[in-house]
């Protein structure tokens, strides 16, 4: 291999100009062109309404386009006043609780199951994965009929089966659940090609390895196959999170945020207030709180899941 | 629909005559100069949106001078969103349908265009074409910003084979009018021993319109005579709701049922009667149901139905072309006297030459509770209030709960009422 001369000019060294260091500007602001088109959009739609929400939280904007007053910090303190805000926050950190843990750990054993080469291998990841590619809104027609009371398939079955009816979604102790259970039916193949995609990436070695020292099934599953998709893990507990924190079509769709509120999710609220109310001012200051608190939980993922790294090495 | 047509028709004559279209019109070159551009925005997704489809096929076979292009979008807080955000950038459409009782909440000076008056009288509409108290409601400090085309009340539907065996029908057919609560709860009972399972289907999930009925049958104010002062009767309030929590105790209306629900219960004859605007009469009809409709029964004092109207409103353009206006009034104009055919969809029409017509006379059940048109009782007069506002949310979150038993008249009615005061207490955006 040649080594190679540092800072040697590619042209004929002239006495007048100092020699130049490094790529000629093509090669060192070039890529600047490839980025420009996303960047712009980056600008446009992203970085710009960003900070106008931000300006606007200290105004009284309305969506009705009158004359906008400067507030100081009035919508601040109005929202830590506002226990809609709290309310929607709480409904949103119990959906991301209840709905985090199932869609990780069902996805995994959707994704152990369907890796075996049996027969109905290709029909578990297809069966596994369809939902996902349904819209929100289909979804959420075929589960509020499947729940009605009274004609609903789920209300069918429990009387068939001796059981009383079961009011899913307008009960408020129970209509979380029930937008759950749809939310895991229908994201889960999601995360189960994370899975899937991972496993598939094991090497075989490792487990004729294992094979060869004896190891059985349940040694195999817990001391290698596991450990192995920890950073798949990691990487789909935040993914899961943040999408859980943003919920919001399906119950829009499903409860509308009902009953009494119950299901109210915080980006429903912001919703309300800025679109339904008019008051975008208000709604932008609730967003930002809202987007505060996804920072901070997305930092804490962060640090724990760049800890393990550190701690693997 | 493009090709301009060479006629002189009334319509150019109104824009010749008020020097609009200059010396195209006089030219005789056409009756808008050039093809002039109407695009409606509506609401009207149930039975009502396919017959409007209908009436405006026949307006576009007829007016092969106007471009005309219509859009159904999604009913309630995302029509109004979308309508109230092309108007804030004065890019909206030249004609939308909007609920009255949203009018004031829509923020009229900044999001509306006036309707020119005098090119409506011109297309042969004028105040004396309309109900007095609904011809004032569209109008904001002084001027005209929406054209009503019908009135839609809360009204009752019934079954009529199941209602004949209860016994509830008249020698002609028809159901016989109840007054006073004994009486209601009488027919409910007749009609709950027939079916075996409810009497009503009613939308438990929000119940406002059979709220604000009850309570305008008593009597009870939202706000006092200066329209300020907020005065809701609490012993009312509570007798509307307690009368509300009997119905789904006794088994004579479910405890929990939305919307869809509650169409399909009166469909498939689980309830004989049904409580509930008149928009459905499309649906039953093509569900082949046996059925008719009347005005809801007085159950109190005075005749009061909650309902709204919808109307044409004319969303901000920065810069609206004067052509597009006046093809636009005559999109009303036409509308309005065509409401027969939208009648038929169940909205009591309100330009009153229609309403007199036999056309309109004759259709069955549509014309059987147009009497309740003057004493629809509109929702109160504020910005968070109307047609799938914030008030209506509220009362649905807080009343729910007296149909399912999960909450005390009493404190649906404190729960409502804290989260009106937080509405009245919020600065209005408009």
């Amino acid at each position: 291999m040649a080594v190679q001369t540092p800072a040697r000019p590619r042209t004929k060294p002239s006495t007048h100009e100092p020699p130049r260091s490094g790529p000629p500007w093509t090669e060192r602001w070039g890529g600047l062109f490839f980025v420009a088109p996303f960047g712009l959009f980056f600008l446009f739609f992203l970085l710009w309404p960003t900070l106008a929400g931000l300006w606007n939280s200290f105004f009284n904007t309305s969506l009705a386009g009158v004359k906008q007053e400067f507030l100081g910090l009035a919508n601040w303190r109005e929202l830590f006043g506002d226990p809609a805000v709290w309310d929607s926050l709480k409904n949103t950190l119990v959906f991301t609780a209840m709905s985090t843990p199932p869609l990780v750990l069902i996805a995994l054993v959707m994704a152990l199951l369907a890796n075996r080469r049996g027969v109905f291998g290709w029909f578990l990841r297809f069966a596994y994965f369809a939902p996902f590619v349904l819209p929100a809104t289909v979804i959420t027609l075929i589960w509020v009929w499947i729940y009605q009371p009274g004609f609903g398939l789920v209300n069918g079955l429990l009387t068939a089966g001796g059981f009383a009816e079961i009011d899913w979604l307008n009960a408020e102790n129970r209509a979380m659940l029930a937008v759950v259970i749809t939310t895991v039916w229908w994201t889960v193949g999601f995360n189960f090609l994370l899975y899937l995609a991972a496993l598939q990436g094991i090497p075989a070695q490792v487990y004729e390895a294992a094979s060869i020292d004896g190891a059985n099934g349940r040694q195999t599953l817990f001391r290698i196959t596991l450990p192995l998709l920890g950073r798949t893990t990691g990487l789909i507990v935040v993914l899961q999170l943040v999408a859980s924190l943003k919920i919001f079509d399906q119950i829009y769709l499903m409860t509308d945020g009902g009953p009494n509120y119950a299901t109210r999710p915080i980006i429903q609220y912001i919703y309300e207030s800025g679109f339904t109310s008019y008051r975008i001012g208000y709604a932008s200051a609730v967003s930002y709180l809202f987007f505060a608190i996804i920072v901070i939980v997305s930092v804490a993922q962060f640090k724990l899941f760049g800890g393990r790294k550190e701690a693997r090495r | 629909m493009s090709t301009p047509s060479p006629r002189v028709s009334r319509r150019h004559l109104l824009v010749g005559a008020l020097g609009l279209a200059g010396a195209t019109a006089l030219a005789g070159c056409g009756s808008f100069g050039r093809d002039a551009r109407v695009r409606e925005w509506n609401l009207f997704g149930g039975g009502d949106g396919a017959r409007l489809l209908q009436i405006h096929d026949k307006f576009v076979a007829e007016h092969n001078d106007i471009a005309f292009e219509a859009h159904t979008l999604a009913w309630g807080p995302p029509f109004y969103t979308k309508l109230a955000m092309s108007a804030a950038g004065g890019r909206a459409p030249e004609v939308a349908t909007l609920h009255l009782s949203r009018l004031k909440g829509f923020s009229p000076s900044t999001m509306l265009d006036p309707i020119p008056v005098d090119l409506l009288a011109k297309a042969g509409i004028t105040e004396q074409d309309f109900l007095p108290e609904t011809w004032r409601k569209c109008h904001v400090d002084g001027r005209l910003y929406a054209v009503p085309l019908d009135q839609h009340p809360f009204v009752l539907y019934y079954n009529t084979d199941i209602c004949e065996k209860a016994g509830l029908l008249g020698p002609d057919g028809r159901i016989k009018p109840v007054k006073g609560v004994d009486a209601f709860f009488e027919m409910l009972r007749a009609v709950k021993d027939v079916t075996g399972k409810f009497a009503a289907s009613v939308e438990t999930t929000n119940p406002w319109r059979i709220w604000w009925t009850l309570y305008g049958q008593l009597g009870g104010a939202f706000f006092d005579e200066s329209g300020q002062e907020f005065v809701l009767d609490d012993n009312k309030a509570l007798e509307a709701l307690q009368l509300m929590a009997k119905l789904s105790a006794d088994g004579l209306t479910p405890k929990s049922s939305d919307y869809p629900a509650l169409v399909a219960q009166f469909t498939n004859g689980d309830a004989g009667l049904s409580f509930n605007g008149e928009w459905e009469v499309t649906t039953y009809q093509t569900a082949k149901l046996p059925f008719s409709m009347a005005p809801f029964p007085v159950v109190y004092d005075v005749p009061k139905f909650a309902g709204d109207a919808h109307t044409f409103v004319m969303p901000h353009q920065a810069a609206r072309s004067d052509e597009d206006t006046a093809a636009t009034v005559e999109y009303i104009a036409w509308m309005l006297k065509n409401s027969a055919d939208w009648a038929a969809g169940g909205h009591i029409p309100a330009y009153q030459p229609v309403v007199e017509s036999r056309e309109y006379l004759e259709l069955k059940p549509q014309a059987e509770y147009r009497s309740v048109a003057p004493d629809v009782l509109f929702d109160p007069d504020a910005w968070f209030s109307g047609s799938g506002a914030q008030l209506q949310n509220e009362a649905g979150a807080a009343f729910a709960g007296v149909f399912s038993g999960r909450t005390t008249p009493r404190q649906a009615l404190d729960q409502f009422k804290a989260a009106t005061r937080k509405l009245l207490d919020t600065p209005s955006p408009v």
